[in-house]
């Protein structure tokens, strides 16, 4: 048990909407015809409203259908020391599970356990007063954060100085430029020291040297063996940060796995694509009279089936077709999408014996190997297709057929090498590189 | 995939059992905080309040500097609100409506009273709106909610503070100070004043998030109040068993002891005051349940 720092179990939160708040005019019509009709009943529904807990409301509402959870059942442990990423698309219920885990709102069902002193960071400048100067805010934030005074007194001048804003400490941070604001607060942020953080989304604040700085920030709290939970988009901070990630999607946990694979799996959920595709219908797969569809998947080097695969490592796409009709030469190939769209590349299967001679009918599994360290980080997109040549006829193109997702897992030996900055490219090659050196030659 | 997922748990795992250097917290015990929805009248959680001391502090701290910041007058504000009302008063009432004041100058029976109202009014409509005023905060960190509308009564302290200085001044002016045993009282007045403006604010900051509503009542409230409390006229007006039950307003304590200590006008109000004591007690405690039970839903409607 002492390992655990977070216990949830089978909580949920149930959101009441379109009762009484904002007046909704029929809410109001009925309260002023209850009023004139019953003067009690109108003081009896305050009184009921005033408590809004109790047991006989709960029954009442759940009949009603106007209440949504925003998270059921869900339950999962965070070890100590671990790095959880939260991820899901918008209004999953991942600010709601930061929220009850914060102490900000109640569950409406369920137990959370948490050991260990708790900071939650979830906006940049917590408590900030426009009024007031850095150091004041610095304090205010600090302690609403939950740092001590004393702590705040010795740490002051090492926040200002990480903030860059010396020369602006008096000055009310209204007169701040936005990056100002968003650095003084985040250097707070960053000086508190919780055994358990809670992170939401800061990241997506700030420019690309302040995100890292972020980043490196949490890198380092890592180091002290802390435990933190961080909800993002980004899933490259996800899988380079977090050891292990759950996807929340409407309201309840889908997938808790290694990072990786979880983001794999919610990118793929976005685009509604998976590592493997079976068409089981002869009917409904890609195809003509000559050949037909059965299977697309994504595999790796041992031959099983996978989300997501390490920058590094080599991996297959692997094509199942049935020949349906003998005699022809048949091609198969497959096309790379990035998630902007660009097509990254296209190959096709050149082998003279496999794909030059005409086929018999059967099933063909045909496999295009992907070396590691070629692509760029990010979810991939295969289209897959077969041709024949000599006369050019097309059996089948699937767009979007499979999807994967490349994870850099900043390991030194990749095409990133020490640099822990973002990359930019549609691939990143390791190359080979060759040098020259004339020694104490002048520039000719 | 599988030998990423080693790697995080190596680094992770290893950190702890090699101890690379972790914080002096690791060495004290861990706080366990539980979750889970609460039901009924939550109880009051006072070793919270001692926790969370420090936020008080700055909560309130913060609102002491923020409030005359950007104005001409700064702090003087604190003083000419009471005095103009009291020079209003004393050329209306006094002069005009030859209102009695139980003897004493009108001018110094009304500002008596008007310095521990103008705290109390203050305190109130500062904390009724405290909540719906700090959303921002409330939705985004913990801390214990009662905290704010306390802090915002509790700022008004220096404001306090200072008019008494004007009012000591007064009263030495008039030739009415003197070193009497009854002066040691004040604190304690202030204090139900305090109590009092803490009890109803808790409950209209509550149920302020709740109706808004409640933002439009509480300037009525207080005009009413004030015409409801000796301010204006001496209690004296009143006969006895009414007079007792009027003390139900627990300002009226507050009032009439000011008076009562500072200028020793009439006997030592001290049925009205321990009428006024317990329901200023009776408003506190009923206003901190009503707090706690709404309070758990403040983040969602704020």
């Amino acid at each position: 048990m002492a390992d655990i720092a977070v216990k949830v179990h089978d909580l949920g939160k149930r959101y009441d909407i379109g009762t009484r708040r904002n007046g909704s005019p029929t809410m109001l019509r009925e309260a002023v015809s209850n009023a004139v009709r019953a003067p009690f009943s109108k003081l009896a529904t305050l009184a009921r409203r005033v408590r809004p807990g109790a047991p006989r409301i709960l029954e009442a509402s759940s009949v009603l259908p106007n209440h949504i959870w925003a998270l059921r059942h869900v339950s999962f442990e965070v070890p100590r020391g671990q790095i959880l990423g939260i991820i899901g698309p918008n209004g999953a219920g991942k600010s709601t599970l930061l929220k009850i885990l914060s102490r900000i709102t109640d569950p409406t069902e369920g137990r959370v356990e948490i050991h260990g002193r708790v900071g939650s960071l979830l906006e940049v400048g917590t408590g900030f007063h426009p009024e007031l100067t850095g150091r004041e805010n610095t304090y205010l934030s600090g302690a609403l954060l939950g740092m001590r005074k004393m702590e705040i007194d010795r740490k002051l001048d090492e926040i200002i100085a990480f903030a860059e804003i010396d020369k602006f400490a008096d000055t009310p941070v209204k007169h701040y430029s936005s990056g100002m604001y968003v650095r003084l607060a985040f250097a707070v942020a960053a000086h508190l020291e919780p055994e358990i953080l809670i992170v939401d989304e800061v990241l997506a604040v700030g420019d690309v040297a302040f995100q890292r700085k972020c980043l490196n920030k949490m890198e380092d709290v890592r180091q002290h063996g802390r435990t933190i939970l961080f909800v993002s988009h980004n899933m490259q901070a996800i899988t380079r940060l977090c050891t292990r990630a759950i996807l929340i999607s409407h309201g309840g946990i889908r997938h808790d796995g290694p990072a990786a694979e979880t983001a794999g799996k919610y990118l793929m959920a976005s685009v509604s694509t998976s590592a493997e595709r079976v068409w089981s219908e002869p009917l409904s797969a890609p195809g003509d009279g000559v050949a037909r569809l059965r299977k697309v998947r994504v595999r790796d080097e041992s031959g099983s089936t996978v989300d997501a695969i390490d920058i590094r490592r080599t991996f297959g796409i692997e094509m199942v077709f049935e020949v349906l009709e003998d005699g022809h030469a048949l091609i198969p190939s497959l096309a790379f999408l990035n998630e902007s769209g660009a097509c990254v590349f296209m190959t096709s299967d050149l082998d003279p014996v496999s794909s030059g001679n005409p086929r018999h009918r059967g099933i063909v599994t045909a496999v295009a190997w992907i070396p590691g360290n070629l692509l760029s980080e990010g979810l991939l997109l295969v289209s897959v297709g077969l041709r024949t040549t000599r006369p050019l006829k097309k059996h089948f193109y699937q767009p979007d057929a499979v999807a994967v997702h490349v994870v850099d897992s900043f390991a030194p030996d990749s095409a990133r090498g020490d640099w822990d900055g973002p990359i930019p490219g549609v691939v990143r090659p390791l190359l080979k590189w060759t040098t020259q050196f004339t020694e104490g030659a002048a520039a000719p | 995939m599988a030998k990423d997922l080693n790697q995080g748990v190596a680094i992770v795992g290893g950190a702890l059992p090699e101890g690379v250097p972790t914080s002096d917290s690791s060495t004290q015990p861990l706080v366990t905080t539980v979750i889970e929805p609460s039901h009924g009248w939550a109880p009051l959680n006072l070793s919270e309040f001692w926790e969370y001391r420090e936020v008080l502090y700055f909560l309130i701290w913060r609102d002491i500097k923020v409030r005359y910041r950007q104005t001409l007058m700064g702090a003087a504000w604190a003083i000419v609100q009471p005095f103009m009302t009291m020079v209003v008063f004393t050329v209306f009432f006094g002069r005009l409506a030859k209102m009695p004041s139980d003897g004493a100058p009108y001018a110094l029976f009304a500002f008596s009273a008007l310095v521990p109202w103008a705290f109390f009014a203050n305190g109130l409509t500062q904390s009724a709106n405290s909540l719906v005023h700090s959303g921002d905060l409330i939705t985004k960190v913990y801390f214990p909610r009662f905290l704010v509308p306390m802090g915002r009564v509790l700022s008004g302290l220096p404001d306090l503070g200072l008019s008494f200085l004007v009012l000591l001044g007064m009263v030495w002016w008039y030739g009415l100070l003197q070193v009497r045993g009854p002066l040691l009282w004040l604190p304690a007045l202030a204090f139900l004043a305090f109590v009092t403006a803490l009890g109803v604010g808790l409950w209209l900051s509550a149920l302020n998030v709740r109706y808004r509503d409640i933002q439009h009542a509480v300037p009525f409230l207080i005009q009413i109040w004030l015409f409801a409390t000796p301010i204006v006229y001496p209690s004296s007006l009143l006969p006895e068993p009414w007079r007792t039950i009027y003390s139900l307003n627990p300002l009226v304590g507050v009032v009439e002891g000011f008076r009562w200590a500072l200028l020793g006008s009439g006997p030592a109000p001290g049925l009205s005051l321990a009428v006024s004591a317990l329901a200023a007690l009776a408003l506190l405690i009923t206003g901190a349940y009503v707090f706690r039970r709404i309070e758990r839903t403040f983040a969602d409607l704020v």
